[in-house]
């Protein structure tokens, strides 16, 4: 009984006919709820004029568990928040701690750092683009894109010896230095890729059915998105040119040119064509970092006991899916006093009620899917 | 002596053929969704099931044995009764709706003289087992997806049933078995004079047998699995065979009504008489593929099996060569159409089948607003219009003289122009109705 607190506005609301509403629990076990989402809709027949998504299915304590962990020990664990971009979510927490500490990484680890967290936005784009197509009912596009997100994670895995969760850097630098072929399996993969997005582009972009399920759906205008937190590809379909790569360049990514795509209706529609321009604007940053990777150490000054001094920093980067924060106190000993993570998905998972009021069920699945959220990262 | 064995053909073929329907049915759908599996693993750079026999050729089997011997489930809050039911009412509707379709001139129940009102009607009983599915699961899912499906199904059959009108029209009787022998003695098919009619049915047949871009009855991304959320076992075999018995059904319609029936291509031209060797032709190809393959398999036994496989559709194609041999075919004057109908009839349908396929694996899901303007802003109006098309040509055909190669395309003409203004109102009438979300 205590449960069922009923999230909604409690006023019954007018519906067409005066006919009741039904309450609708989709998930937590529910195939495109993007893993152990739950979320209850208020429906007026097909009409959603409610909703609440209830999360912590996939709680772990990662907070908690690095007040308990030396630095080092925490990083592996933050590759299991977003683990659809375990790369991105090291780098974030490498560069916090080093922040902390006043050290930086070498240049060549600065480079190599920008090639595998662009090959990993890359990959975290490709499968929130099959998992969306899926949701909005095309079966295809999955499968395209899990061929070339393979090719990825066999460079991660040649890289690191891993290739989902791959804890691939170390605080103050790399652990491992780049194989010979790097830049060549990079170029491999970047050259043609280009072509490969026009190819998904080619089954979805004019497509009649996609255009009519994607246009108009979920908008959220730029001074709803900046109020909402939004940030990532979400925020710039809505026209905002926010991307913290420019804003606040970190790692080496003030070196390279590249263009930050933004939107104009802030509506699924948008997200889509802006997700997609970044992938390609990633394979050019790859290309361009490729051709000159400086000589020189992998590892920065740090010691094999990180005893950062008594302080406290924010280090945000631009994840796959949006600012990806660490805020990490530290009191002088080895471990760290607190950390707390700003996780894009949550974040933008909560402009979802304002998305989905007035549209149908079946946009549901639209609008989780345009938000490109991972449990892992929400619950934490 | 003839009279008596008139008298047993009239009683045993149309026995022996429902044997043959009810016996086979449920393993042609297995092979189909095989079929389906390969053709999707195929348009997505995969290869499908692998394991089970070669190249997953005993696959169906293997889940027919699994789906019978798994537990059956009923919810503890179901409407036991209809949950039970439900099921058989749809397998049933599409197993009776095949009694009346004419596959070969040979091959048939009953040749009714309402034969496609028969099956139209009786098909359009599915719903039911699929409604009452819905509601006596006593799950919300279950329940969305039965509305959703007896919406689109009463929107659909409707531009369904006025595209039938236009072939009917043009046949004149509504027994399957005259409609295509008045497609022979037009000389014509009717999809080539009435495309647009064909396209209604296409569009509208997808939409009926619930398959993408039209499942939003069954969506699973949406409503896990519609309105068979809560069946398992063997009573989800059933819905499962009574989509693709419905799929069966709506391609023969649309192969008996459009497609020439069991006709060959160019049936009355002597110069494509040459055609008469394709069937051979292509178990011959599918045979020698079957050896070829043969060798390359991991496992004797599978070796075997694709051997003997290879030599059983050389045997089909000796068969269906043996009536073109001049002998056999003064002894037995009705082997030729009997064999060669029901293979041009199966391959017509299949390729409708394989149509459907294509579709579902390239075009993502409507929305049931979207699938409702489709089915009544733009199909129906247009459907009626196709109707009036026809009837025009043919007054200007019968009445006044006009040639078949004047009449049809100036009204096939017409109807297209219908057709683009209509999409072109539907259109704007879009663009002024913006979809804003409201609380």
């Amino acid at each position: 009984m205590a449960d069922e607190r009923i999230p909604f506005a409690t006023h019954a609301e007018s519906t067409v006919l005066g006919a009741d509403e039904i309450v609708l629990n989709m998930g937590p076990q529910h195939p495109s709820t993007h893993g152990v989402l739950r979320v209850k809709l208020r429906l007026d027949g097909e009409k959603v004029i409610g909703s609440e998504c209830v999360i912590g299915y996939l709680h772990r304590g990662v907070e908690k568990i690095a007040e308990h962990r030396s630095y080092q020990q925490f990083a592996p664990y933050v590759d299991r928040m977003d683990y659809v971009a375990a790369v991105s979510n090291g780098l974030g927490y490498c560069e916090a701690v080093e922040k902390l500490l006043g050290a930086e990484a070498p240049p060549r680890a600065r480079v190599i750092r920008v090639i595998l967290t662009e090959l990993q936005r890359i990959a975290s784009h490709l499968f929130w683009l099959g998992t969306h197509a899926l949701d909005i009912g095309a079966l295809t596009p999955l499968f395209y894109c899990l061929r070339e997100r393979e090719e990825i994670l066999k460079i991660f895995e040649k890289y690191c010896g891993a290739r989902l969760t791959t804890h691939a850097f170390r605080i103050g630098g790399l652990q491992y230095e780049a194989y010979d072929e790097l830049e060549k399996d990079v170029e491999r993969f970047c050259k043609p890729f280009d072509k490969r997005v026009d190819e998904y582009e080619s089954l979805l972009t004019e497509n009649r059915i996609w255009v009519g399920r994607t246009k108009g759906i979920g908008i959220l205008t730029a001074a709803e998105a900046i109020d909402y937190g939004a940030s990532g590809p979400v925020i710039r379909a809505s026209g905002v040119k926010w991307d913290i790569r420019k804003a606040m360049p970190y790692a080496a990514y003030d070196q390279y040119k590249f263009e930050i795509p933004t939107g104009k209706n802030g509506d699924t529609y948008d997200r889509y064509i802006v997700r997609l321009e970044e992938m390609r604007q990633s394979r050019l940053i790859c290309l361009q970092a490729i051709e000159n990777i400086p000589a020189g150490p992998i590892m920065g000054k740090v010691g094999k006991v990180l005893k950062p001094p008594p302080g406290e920093v924010y280090h945000a980067i631009e994840a796959p899916k949006g600012e990806l924060g660490y805020y990490i106190v530290s009191d002088g000993t080895t471990q760290p006093y607190r950390v707390r993570i700003r996780p894009p998905s949550l974040i933008n998972l909560e402009a979802f009620d304002k998305m989905i009021r007035g549209h149908l069920v079946a946009d549901v699945v639209a609008i989780i899917g345009t938000l490109d959220i991972v449990l892992g990262e929400v619950d934490r | 002596m003839h009279a008596v064995i008139q008298y047993l053909i009239s009683i045993w073929v149309p026995l022996v053929c429902a044997l043959v329907i009810v016996g086979v049915l449920p393993l042609v759908t297995g092979y189909i969704v095989l079929m389906e599996r390969k053709v999707m693993a195929d348009m997505q750079a995969r290869l499908g099931p692998m394991r089970v026999g070669p190249h997953g050729l005993l696959q169906p089997i293997a889940d027919a044995v699994k789906l019978l011997i798994k537990e059956d489930i009923i919810p503890d809050e179901a409407d036991k009764a209809i949950f039970w039911i439900a099921p058989l009412i749809s397998v049933t509707a599409g197993m009776l709706a095949m009694s009346a379709l004419a596959i070969g001139p040979w091959f048939q129940i009953a040749d009714l003289n309402v034969g496609l009102l028969f099956i139209v009607g009786i098909s359009a009983l599915g719903i039911f087992g699929i409604v009452l599915g819905g509601w006596s699961s006593n799950s919300h899912y279950s329940l969305l997806g039965a509305l959703r499906s007896a919406a689109q199904l009463v929107s659909y059959e409707t531009a369904a049933g006025m595209a039938v009108v236009g072939a009917l029209l043009l046949a004149g009787t509504l027994s399957t078995r005259e409609i295509v022998t008045a497609q022979g003695d037009y000389g014509t098919w009717f999809i080539f004079a009435a495309p647009v009619g064909f396209f209604i049915y296409v569009v509208a047949s997808i939409a009926e047998t619930n398959r993408a871009p039209f499942d939003l009855p069954e969506a699973e991304s949406e409503l896990v699995a519609g309105y068979m959320t809560e069946y398992s076992g063997f009573r989800w075999a059933l819905y499962f065979l009574a989509e693709y018995t419905n799929m069966v059904v709506v391609a023969s319609i649309a192969t008996t009504l459009f497609l020439g029936g069991w006709l060959r291509p160019f049936a009355g031209t002597p110069a494509f008489n040459f055609l008469d060797y394709f069937p051979s032709a292509l178990m011959i190809f599918v045979g020698a593929y079957c050896l070829y393959r043969a060798p390359k398999q991991p496992v004797k036994v599978q070796q075997l099996f694709m051997m003997v496989l290879g030599l059983a559709f050389f045997g089909v194609a000796l068969i269906l060569a043996a009536p073109l041999i001049g002998r056999v075919n003064d002894m037995l004057p009705g082997l030729k159409p009997g064999l060669h109908g029901a293979f041009w009839f199966l391959l017509k349908v299949g390729s409708y089948i394989y149509l459907f396929m294509w579709l579902r694996f390239t075009f993502p899901r409507y929305r049931f607003d979207q699938l409702m303007r489709l089915g009544w802003q733009f199909l129906i109006p247009l459907s009626i219009v196709n109707v009036m098309g026809i009837g025009l040509a043919l007054v200007l055909h019968r009445q006044w003289g006009w040639s078949h190669w004047t009449a049809f395309p100036l009204t096939t003409a017409l109807t297209l122009l219908v057709a683009g203004w209509l999409g072109w109102a539907g259109e704007k009438k879009d663009k002024e109705h913006v979809f804003v979300g409201e609380s």
